[in-house]
């Protein structure tokens, strides 16, 4: 076992991890953040996205010993209490999701896409969505929720 | 029948309101099955069979008895006489042959993945490092895995059977009284006529559902309470009850969030019945969370069928015969619908066209391969796909041109209610409407032209145009007529309303939604049914203790019956209310209306004495001043039988552009206009119809389940099976016309598998339109660069082009680190080259 110190959606955690235990597992069992899931053991679906130090990252493909003394945000960690996060409220408003599984993924992704270019094309939307699946919405209505959230500034600075 | 343009008279049905189940899932406080923890809960771990079919000698359990954390492993042989056999709702023929279906295999393994042994551990990681150990012995059998080679008894995938057929079903218009006789029409087309013979490919699918299948057990004293992503939590606890004996007062089964089903999740699962059981054996709360390897290999698949078809027509294009004969893959064993999925088709062959005679035959096979089951359209788009296909075949033999040959053919607007060569009656539809707007919205004529100068200039990357003028039959099902097909259950849904003291309103329904919004569109019916605020009304369901009657969701059936339920019950509602409304508006309750959920006495005027239905509510309620021998209650059940199928249709146009150099395929264009009656939420219909889209282009474009010549499944992991992403797809123009179903309240259809049904036959036939004048006249899906390349490559020759090869390409022979195909124990040989290199 090893100890490690990680920040999760502002909370400091001590835990002691086997080094084999992975970020997400390490999330979802030991700090019982749930709202970040897994849809695949190869990474490729996304869901399991989260943000280390401010960077997507597909927390299947980090381990939790990787996180030491590293600040992680979830899906659980990004609305001001009541008040969403400009992406959740561009999903919910451009019914982006439906059974909502790959939702967590996709918003913690679609917000570091606009982090890194807040005025995106279609297709560079399309393109920075690429290593997240969704089976429900053809991904049609994600363009737009992402577009949405690109206009009211996330990415810009005015996310929140 | 005409197009409805009338705006709408209500405030909620029509509006697109946003999802009342956003919130929880895009904040992360969702409650999926593999979220739950309970205390002391246990975990599973499966040892899964490595073979396609072979015998089971010994299970060695020894070692993983006694690895840290295992508090049982279980084997086939522990629970042979308890764990009964999964169940088949559907034996579509008094003959029909299936061997039995353990949810443990015991002496036999038949599909590479089956279950032979469960480890049973304090953790997951402690379970699953178990099950490593687990030693098990095989010796191997010769495995059916080639659909046709099978259908010709070459291996028997069970051979106690003696035969792999397990049923042959037949549907003959002559024979029926509802058409004329196939064969004479047909003989007659090739003297007089035309006839057009092809034979098609429907590959094999996985349903991929986002979130892997979950199932958690309880067992509370004498009771069991299961957690379960599944769709039919219903269904599943009857199931549960007579597959292991279990009352089924007993059972309780709840559906969380359910993240996607897509007909994947209709099941009653190997891994549930086992959960049961290990929860039984061990007195604790047990779960098991699939991985998506275990998903792929062992949830069941979809689709698998070879299509022949014989099409008759007049030299003037008019239809007259279709002859189709089915040969489908059931995989290993038949699952709760596997055996009636191709069936689902039987009646949609002729689709939206006026033919004289028709026959549909299937033969249902066993290989040693997943078994098959409902997935999103279920029998329809494959007969969808076959049909829109020839009418295509058809247009080109004639030098027709292929939308004008469909409108030769389809059924008029004003030739519904339309009853069907195989008897169906379709109530409403206006295939013309529908066409005129695609037609527009696409800029058919446009691109046509543009098609022209392509193809005359001779540019290398070529324009194709594809149609899909598509119905189904959904809104399943008349129990009536399910019982006809031998199905085990009937078709209604059930719904309750209740009041409560404030007038908010409980609506529970039997229908279990896992992505469809239902809890959004239910309160869009009952606020404008009640009167009562769309905020107001609560949204009960998937569980059978809170939900404890329902049918569950799948065939596109949750608005259709399970609405209409909710529609009846909430009238119900109204009709108990009014004469307590009379009492207190001291009025005669005949002398009531009401309106915008207020009771008036009718004809006086916006002065007149009125109660809200919520004042009713509280009355009620307090039950201080109420009529005589009325009972303080305004709570109402229904339980709703369709009298038949309802038929949505559309109009779906795609264009891609191929380049004859490399057989890449893009999208450039994708309209659709779909007509699925009076719609509640073009929010939700609108979401349905892309994700449908996505799905059908899938299984033109890129997904097929594949299997090695060893029964193994090479796309077993999402680097494989290729799901489309957001850069493959594009964004999608999508319409609706409206003609309202006759056969509900509402005026519904259904939209869940429209979009899926529809696209497949248009992205497929553009892309042979792309490169038809290359001689190419067929492709087999998915239409990869490779497929299409080689037909360019290879055309004026028709192509069977056997997908093993080129899939399993990357497992080269010559090269070190893999396994040589070949049957048996390979480890010998590759020992062999290792030390030669």
């Amino acid at each position: 076992m090893t100890r490690i110190n990680v920040k999760v959606d502002g909370v400091d955690h001590t835990d002691e991890v086997e080094p084999r235990m992975l970020l997400v597992h390490y999330l979802r069992e030991q700090v019982g953040r749930t709202g970040t899931v897994v849809g695949c053991d190869t990474s490729n679906c996304g869901a399991c996205t989260v943000h280390l130090d401010g960077r997507s990252v597909k927390s299947c493909n980090v381990l939790a010993v990787q996180a030491d003394g590293h600040e992680v945000t979830t899906i659980e960690g990004i609305a001001d209490g009541d008040r969403l996060h400009a992406m959740q409220q561009a999903f919910h408003d451009c019914h982006a999701l439906q059974c909502g599984y790959c939702t967590p993924g996709m918003i913690m992704q679609s917000i570091d896409l606009l982090n890194d270019n807040p005025n995106p094309s279609e297709d560079e939307i399309r393109h920075g969505l690429e290593g997240n699946l969704c089976r429900c919405t053809g991904y049609h209505n994600i363009v737009k929720a992402v577009q949405q959230a690109a206009g009211a500034g996330v990415g810009g600075g005015g996310g929140r | 029948m005409s197009v409805q343009t009338e705006p709408r008279a209500s405030r909620e049905i029509g509006n697109a309101r946003k999802r009342k189940e956003d919130r929880r899932l895009i904040t992360g406080r969702t409650r999926w099955t593999d979220n739950l923890v309970l205390p002391g809960m246990l975990h599973l771990a499966m040892v899964r069979s490595p073979f396609a079919h072979a015998k089971i000698l010994s299970v060695d359990v020894e070692q993983a008895k006694a690895a840290p954390g295992v508090v049982q492993v279980i084997t086939g042989a522990d629970v042979a006489d308890v764990q009964g056999a999964l169940p088949c709702a559907w034996p579509i023929t008094a003959d029909q042959k299936a061997p039995d279906h353990p949810a443990i295999a015991v002496d036999r393994v038949a599909f590479s993945g089956e279950v032979v042994a469960v480890v049973v551990a304090a953790s997951a990681a402690q379970a699953r490092d178990a099950a490593e150990l687990v030693d098990v012995d095989y010796e191997q059998l010769p495995a059916a895995l080639d659909l046709k080679k099978a259908r010709a008894d070459e291996a028997l995938a069970h051979p106690d059977l003696g035969t792999n057929t397990s049923a042959v079903w037949q549907f003959d218009s002559a024979q029926a009284g509802t058409g004329g006789d196939v064969d004479e029409l047909i003989a007659a087309a090739r003297v007089d006529g035309v006839v057009v013979e092809r034979e098609f490919r429907n590959q094999r699918l996985i349903p991929s559902f986002m979130e892997p299948r979950s199932t958690v057990v309880d067992p509370t004293g004498e009771q069991f309470v299961m957690w379960s992503s599944t769709q039919v939590p219903h269904i599943l606890r009857l199931m549960l009850a007579t597959t292991l004996g279990v009352s089924e007062s007993k059972v309780r089964v709840i559906a969380p969030d359910v993240g996607g089903g897509f007909g994947g999740k209709l099941q009653v699962t190997p891994e549930e019945v086992i959960t049961f059981l290990a929860a039984r054996r061990t007195g604790r709360p047990c779960k098991y969370t699939e991985t998506r390897s275990e998903s792929l290999l062992a949830a069941h698949h979809g689709r698998d069928q070879w299509q022949k078809l014989t099409l008759a027509a007049d030299k003037d294009g008019t239809v007259r015969a279709l002859k189709v004969d089915i040969t489908a893959d059931m995989g290993a064993y038949l699952g709760l619908v596997t055996a009636g999925t191709p069936i689902l088709g039987a009646f949609m062959y002729n689709s939206i066209y006026t033919f004289d005679a028709y026959q549909f035959t299937c033969t249902n096979v066993f290989t040693n391969k997943t078994w098959t089951d409902a997935y999103r359209g279920a029998g329809r788009p494959e007969a969808t796909f076959a049909i829109e296909r020839m009418m295509d075949e058809l247009a080109v033999e004639l030098g027709r041109e292929p939308m004008e040959l469909r409108q030769q053919n389809w059924i008029r607007h004003e030739q519904f209610p339309f009853t069907s060569v195989c008897g169906l009656e379709y109530d409403s539809g206006n295939y013309e409407a529908a066409t005129a707007r695609a037609m527009e919205l696409f800029d058919y004529d446009g691109l046509r032209r543009e098609q022209t100068e392509r193809r005359e200039r001779g540019d290398s990357v070529q324009l194709g145009i594809g149609i899909s003028t598509f119905t189904e039959m959904c809104g399943i099902a008349p129990s009536r007529m399910l019982g006809e097909l031998n199905y085990g259950a009937g078709g209604w849904e059930h719904a309750d309303v209740r009041m409560l003291a404030t007038g908010k309103v409980e609506v529970v329904t039997g229908s279990s939604a896992h992505g469809q919004g239902h809890e959004t569109a239910w309160s869009q019916l009952v606020a404008d049914k009640l009167g009562v605020a769309f905020e107001d009304v609560e949204v009960l369901h998937g569980d059978t203790q809170i939900a404890p009657k329902g049918l569950d969701t799948y065939g596109s059936r949750s608005l259709v019956v399970g609405g209409q339920a909710v529609v009846r019950a909430a009238d119900k509602v109204i009709e108990k209310a009014k004469p307590i409304a009379a009492h207190l508006l001291e009025a005669a309750a005949d002398d009531l209306e009401f309106t915008d959920g207020r009771f008036a006495v009718r004809g006086a005027g916006e002065g007149g004495k009125s109660v809200s239905m919520g004042e009713v509510a509280l009355a009620t309620f307090a039950a201080h001043d109420l009529p005589e021998g009325i009972e303080p209650s305004l709570d109402s059940a229904a339980t709703f039988d369709p009298v038949n199928f309802s038929f949505p249709h559309g109009t779906h146009l795609c264009a891609v552009e191929v380049d004859t150099e490399t057989g890449q395929v893009s999208m450039r264009r994708y309209v659709c206009v779909d007509d699925v009656g009076t719609i509640v939420n073009p929010l939700i219909v609108e979401g349905q119809i892309h994700g449908g889209l996505a799905q059908g282009i899938a299984q033109a474009l890129w997904e097929e389940a594949v299997f090695d010549d060893q029964g193994t499944l090479v796309s077993g992991s999402f680097v494989d099976y290729t799901l489309p992403t957001a850069a493959d797809t594009i964004s999608f123009v999508t319409d609706n016309t409206v003609t309202p179903a006759t056969t509900n309240d509402i005026g519904a259809k259904g939209v869940g598998e429209a979009g899926c049904i529809a696209s497949t036959p248009a992205v497929v036939n553009s892309v042979i339109d792309a490169v038809r004048h290359l001689g190419v006249n067929d492709i087999q899906m998915p239409c990869t660069p490779q497929r299409v390349w080689t037909a360019i490559r290879t055309a004026g020759r028709t192509t069977a082009d056997p997908t093993t090869p080129e899939s399993t390409s990357h497992f080269d022979p010559d090269q070190p680190n893999q396994d040589p195909p070949g049957p048996g124990d390979h480890t010998g040989v590759d020992d062999q080259k290792g030390t030669g290199a």
